[in-house]
Order: structure tokens, then sequence, then C-alpha cells
């Protein structure tokens, strides 16, 4: 008999192409998602080297970092251009790779654009049990669907490119343990910035995070890629939860998904991966989820983490000498005063987008907030940016749009968006963004910009009232 | 790539935790097709500070960096290891990195080295004044106080930094083992491959 094994073992097992003696391995990756920014020195590097992609049926670029989000088409049907000329650029540059190194390629304005992590397992591109990697560290998210997903670097971007592999060291594995049933307000975003909270931003560093228990696998598969995707933000380089019934129905019928009788023979495979009783994992960490209330982050790290009903922390309240210097390092670039009640915090911004919550579900659960309302007078910019073309027209189908608007908030083409400042949406220096985004890093959404990171929901309720506020106010 | 043993000279005292790569690098010099030129943005909101100490003449050019827990945590971007080896850094010294910044660290020539917080404690206060000795054959930071520190580094790792090899050419070595996986996978996972 075979010693019991994690989910994650049984993925690494099944994709070592070579072990080698000093522990490491060369693993097959099943899928590799391109984009434009991390890719262009990859490809210049093939080209420079004589070398060739080697599964280019394994791979799918889309841009997404710095597409506009503003309309992309003139009246008549025509590509605007492009105003800054090094975004133009990397779009250029991808759209030249990818047709010529034959890698299926969606192109800025096709329906199916979108950011890299929405449209993989929207497409069926990324499946259970497969090994994911992409030039972007947030290739987490994957890990929702039940794969072993990572971000890469440009140097191994271009090595998977030739090889179709990656050499690699075994993670250790951690559990986090969700169990117990959330209480209203609360969402997948709440649970995984309380996670984070908990753990803190290396918590999870050299480790591969498997999220169990009875709050994950109440979760749609919407909010599964939401928690994985913050994986990262506990320095897990990757997360996982185990695919069953609902991954299955989500995954089922979509383009790249596989059919008929092979169907049949992937979901057997996949209800094979879920890790064995008896499997020990190198840590475990235990969270109620009843204990978890609408979280926000006050500070410029996203372990950086209070319940809604909090006030910002005294950087003397950490005990790490280090982290009492990063809190207050962080509390002048953020403005805040201990003490402060969160629920006082003025927001001028709001962004409600990104690969962490710009699936239906997260544009759904803003929708609900904000139907009827109007977004406060103090609050500058609201945008709503769908993760990809369909799930723009979903929300549309279903009016979301028009609530959206009807509430003063602007409805936009599908990318990355303020997430990052590297296309045009950015936050102005000094003032403050509730963000559905997975990092409130210095300078994250535009130099001096200003991140506190919520739910889709609470950024709904903070565009309403023009402060952070407890979205479970605003469900009565 | 430039291999690496002995590195020798002033190591910035730079100290701070969880620095992340928004830090290190800012998005916006990530939209470059190249990898040249990159240190100009390496660490550029606190460079935008006249008195700061990566421009001030006793550290400009310093081939070693002197860090806290987490260095490089946050985005993947291989740009903050361009843009260290751009500055002129080969040896960052700290507690602990994220994960992927220590590959991509090794990957373009700049060795990771994790001693503990003491260690650290005590090489910013020679970095202060003095230069720094890393010698990545023997593993060992040492000054010219008789501080002797030894680190551990993946034997891997390690040769690779020394030969300065690409890692590309050492997976085609294994290119007959990745077919044979290729073609097991077709027969045991057909339906693996994207269907349409
Ligand atoms: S939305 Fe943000 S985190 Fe996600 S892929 Fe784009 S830039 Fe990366």
């Amino acid at each position: 008999m075979t010693r019991p094994r994690t989910l994650y073992e049984k993925i690494w097992d099944a994709h070592v192409v070579e072990q080698r003696p000093d522990g490491t391995a060369l693993i097959f990756i099943d899928r590799h998602l391109v984009h434009e920014v991390t890719s262009p020195q990859a490809f210049a590097g093939l080209r420079a080297s004589g070398r060739t992609v080697r599964r280019p049926d394994l791979t799918l670029a889309v841009p997404d970092h710095n597409v506009p989000t503003t309309a992309r088409l003139d009246a008549a049907g025509n590509r605007l251009p492009i105003a800054d000329a090094e975004s133009a650029a990397q779009l250029a540059a991808l759209e030249k790779n990818a047709p010529e190194y034959g890698i299926r390629y969606i192109d800025a304005v096709a329906p199916e654009q979108g950011i890299v992590h929405v449209v993989g397992p929207e497409q069926g591109f990324s499946l259970p049990g497969t090994t994911i990697v992409c030039g972007d560290s947030h290739t987490a998210c994957h890990g929702g669907i039940g794969a072993l997903a990572f971000g890469i670097g440009t140097s191994e971007v271009e090595h998977v490119l030739a090889t179709q592999t990656l050499l690699l060291q075994p993670a250790k594995t951690m559990e986090v343990r969700v169990e117990g049933e959330v209480g209203p307000g609360v969402s997948a975003k709440d649970i995984i910035l309380h996670i984070t909270g908990v753990i803190g931003a290396a918590g999870g560093t050299g480790h591969v995070i498997e999220y169990t228990g009875s709050a994950i696998r109440a979760l749609s598969v919407e909010g599964r890629l939401t928690v994985s995707n913050m994986a990262i933000e506990g320095g897990a380089r990757a997360g996982l939860i185990a695919p069953d019934e609902v991954t299955f129905d989500y995954i089922k019928g979509r383009p790249y998904a596989p059919k008929g009788a092979d169907w049949d023979a992937a979901v057997a495979y996949w209800k094979s991966l879920a890790t064995d009783p008896g499997a020990t994992y190198d840590k475990i960490v235990l969270i109620d989820a009843a204990a978890i209330a609408p979280s926000v982050t006050w500070g410029t790290s996203p372990e950086d983490v209070v319940p809604i009903t909090g006030v910002v922390p005294a950087p003397g309240s950490f005990a790490d000498p280090s982290k009492q210097t990063a809190a207050a390092k962080s509390l002048a670039y953020m403005g805040l005063e201990p003490g402060t009640r969160m629920q006082d915090v003025p927001i001028e911004n709001i962004f409600i987008g990104s690969c962490t919550n710009s699936r239906i579900e997260d544009l759904r659960a803003a929708a609900a907030v904000i139907k009827g309302r109007h977004k406060a007078d103090n609050v500058k910019w609201a945008i709503v940016v769908p993760g990809s073309g369909l799930v723009k027209a979903q929300a549309e189908a279903e009016g979301l749009d028009r609530i959206f608007t009807d509430a003063g908030l602007e409805w936009r083409e599908p990318g990355c968006s303020a997430c990052l400042a590297m296309n045009p949406d950015k936050v102005p220096a000094g003032e403050r963004c509730a963000s559905t985004s997975n990092r409130n890093f210095v300078g994250r959404q535009g130099p001096g910009s200003r991140t506190h990171l919520v739910s889709p929901a609470m950024a709904a309720a903070a565009a309403v009232t023009g402060k952070l506020t407890d979205v479970r106010e605003l469900m009565a | 790539m430039t291999p690496l043993d002995k590195v020798e000279g002033r190591a910035i005292p730079f100290g701070l935790k969880n620095v992340d790569t928004d830090v290190i690098i800012p998005a916006h010099w990530l939209k470059t097709t190249t990898r040249e030129g990159m240190g100009r943005g390496a660490f550029e909101a606190i460079r935008a500070d006249p008195d700061n100490l990566f421009d001030s003449a006793e550290y400009k050019g310093a081939p070693i960096l002197i860090a806290g827990d987490n260095f490089g945590c946050g985005s993947s971007r291989e740009h903050a290891a361009w843009a260290l080896g751009d500055l002129g850094i080969r040896v960052v010294i700290a507690p602990s990195y994220s994960d992927i910044f220590s590959g991509n660290a090794v990957k373009n020539g700049i060795l990771p080295v994790v001693l503990p917080q003491a260690a650290i404690d005590r090489l910013m206060e020679v970095a202060a004044t003095d230069p720094v000795f890393v010698d990545l054959e023997h593993q060992t930071v040492t000054t010219q106080f008789q501080d002797r520190f030894t680190f551990e580094i993946d034997p891997f790792r390690k040769m690779c930094l020394l030969e300065g090899l690409d890692e590309i050419s050492l997976t085609e070595k294994s290119d007959a083992a990745i077919g044979a996986y290729e073609r097991q996978l077709d027969a045991d996972r057909p339906w693996m491959r994207p269907a349409a």
C-alpha cells in the first residue's frame, strides 16, 4: 500500500519527468498562460538562442495588464490606438510573438479577452490536477479549481516555452482549515483577508497551502478562486482546493474542457486527487469561520487586516520590533492615526475588479448592495471592471451594468485596471481607494496611492457612504 | 551569466523587513521589452530622497545589500532581480526571501544569502563603516573583525552561480525524458490536451 498523500503530493508525483538526486525534480507543465508584461523578454531570449516553443498547444496568450479599460473600438468598429507608447509596444510584441510561435492568442478586442486568471478557468483551459504557470504571482488563483498553479519569473517563462518543464524543489505542505459557517455579509474575500491576517505575509513561505473545511467547501468556484488567488499574500507560492462536484459543474461544457467519454475519465481522475485520510501536512492552521467579520486592511502589507468594526492598531501593539517599525511606516504612508475607527476612514476612490474579485458572483454581490442607492459625493472616482468580456456580457444580460451606472459608478472594459498602476487607471497620490484587488503595497495603485483591501460588497458599501463601512449595516 | 564566487566590498545596510517587489522596482518600470537599464528604477521611491543610502558616496555601486525578513515578497516580477543586478548588486543578505524572488535572483546571477537576524544585525553594524566579504565556494560571510558566518545554499543553485550556467541548456539534456513523459501522458490521460 502506498503512503497516504496530500492533494499537492499527488499532483506533484504525477508531473515528475525526472527526479534529481538533490531533491529537485523536473516537473511537466500542463498549461502555460502568457500575458504581455512578463513575456517580451522571454520571447526575445528564445529568438536570440534560436529555440522554439515546445508545446504551443498547451500555451494560451491574452493581453490584460496594460490594456486600457476604456472603449477599445471606435464607432465604426476600428481599433483605437493605445496612447501610452510603452504599453502599445508590449501589446504589439505579444500580438507578433503569439502567432509567430503558433500560440493560441485572444486579442485585446476579442469577446473572450480578460484577465488571464479569469480567462483560464472560464475557458476550461485551466483544469483540476494540472500544473499551471504564468508570469504573474496571482497564478495561485487557479488552485481554486484544484490545479497546482504558481507564478514564475521571465527566465522561467522562457524555460517553459522552450522545454514545457520547470526544475522545482518540492514545497512543504500547509493546511488551512476553515470550519463552520460564515455570517451574513462575509464573503470569500473576507475569509482570505482574515487568513492572511492570522498567518502573516510570510506565514506560508516555502509551503503550498491547501484550504479545507466546511466553509471552503461551501464556496462557489468563484469564491474558491478568490481564496486561492491570495495564497501568495500569505507567502505561499500556490494554494489548492480539492476539486469536487461544484468544480466539475463549473468546468463542464467550457470550450477547452474534456468532452464525452474524455469527460468521464477526467472526472474519475480528478476525484482520485483528494488528500488521503491519514495524510499529513507540515503545518496546520485552524480558523473558525463564525469568527470572521467583513475585513479591511489598514496598512501596506496584506497581513495588516482588521475587522471593519476594529480600529487602526498602534505600532506598539505588535510584539515584533521590526513589525513595529513597519507598522509606523505604513501608518505614515496611509495617513492614519492609531485608534481611528476603520469605519471613520473616508474613501475617495472605489475599484471593483482584478483577478481576485471580478467574476460574475463578485459583480452580483456589489450590485446587490448598491442597487437603488447612489455613490457619495466625496467619492470622486468609482469604477467597475469585469474580469473578462464574457463576465461583462453576462453582467449586462443581468442588468448589473445599469445598477452600477445608475449609482454613479463607471462600467469599464475588462483588464487588470487599477489593480496595479500599469495602465491609465490609477489612484491619485495621497488619496484612498477601497479596492477589491489583492495588494495594498506602497504605490501599487499609483505613486502615493493608499489602498484598503475589501470584498466587492464592502467596496460597494464604501461607495455609497463615502467611507469604509460595515456592509452588514446596509443589508438590513 | 557572469559566474559568481567571491564578492567583497561595501554592503548597503538597508535592513528593512517585508521589502516587496513594488519597492524594488515600481510597476511603471515593467513596461519595457528589454532587460537593460532597469537599475535606474531600482528603489525609486526611496531614492527620490536625495539623501538616500543607495546614491550616497559611500554606497553607490556597492555589490552587497543587507535586508530584513521576507525580502522580495509580492509580485513574481523578475524585473526586481534585473533592477538589483543593473544597480550592481551581486549578493543580498537577509534572514528570509520570498520563494519567487530567491529563484529569480539565482537565475540572474545574484546570490541570496540567508543568515539569522543576529548575524544580520552584526553585519549592519560593520557595513556602516567597513566592507563585507562573501565567499560562495566556502559558503561564508566574513568581516575584517573576525566575524565568520556560514550559510546554506542548495547545491544546484550554488553550481549554477559558480559556473554562470544557463538553466535551459541544462534542461535540454533531459529532452528524451521529457518526450517519454509526453507520450505516457497522452496514453494515460489523453483528455489533458486542450479540447478545442
Ligand atoms: S488583476 Fe492584478 S493581480 Fe491579477 S493578474 Fe492583473 S495585475 Fe496581476
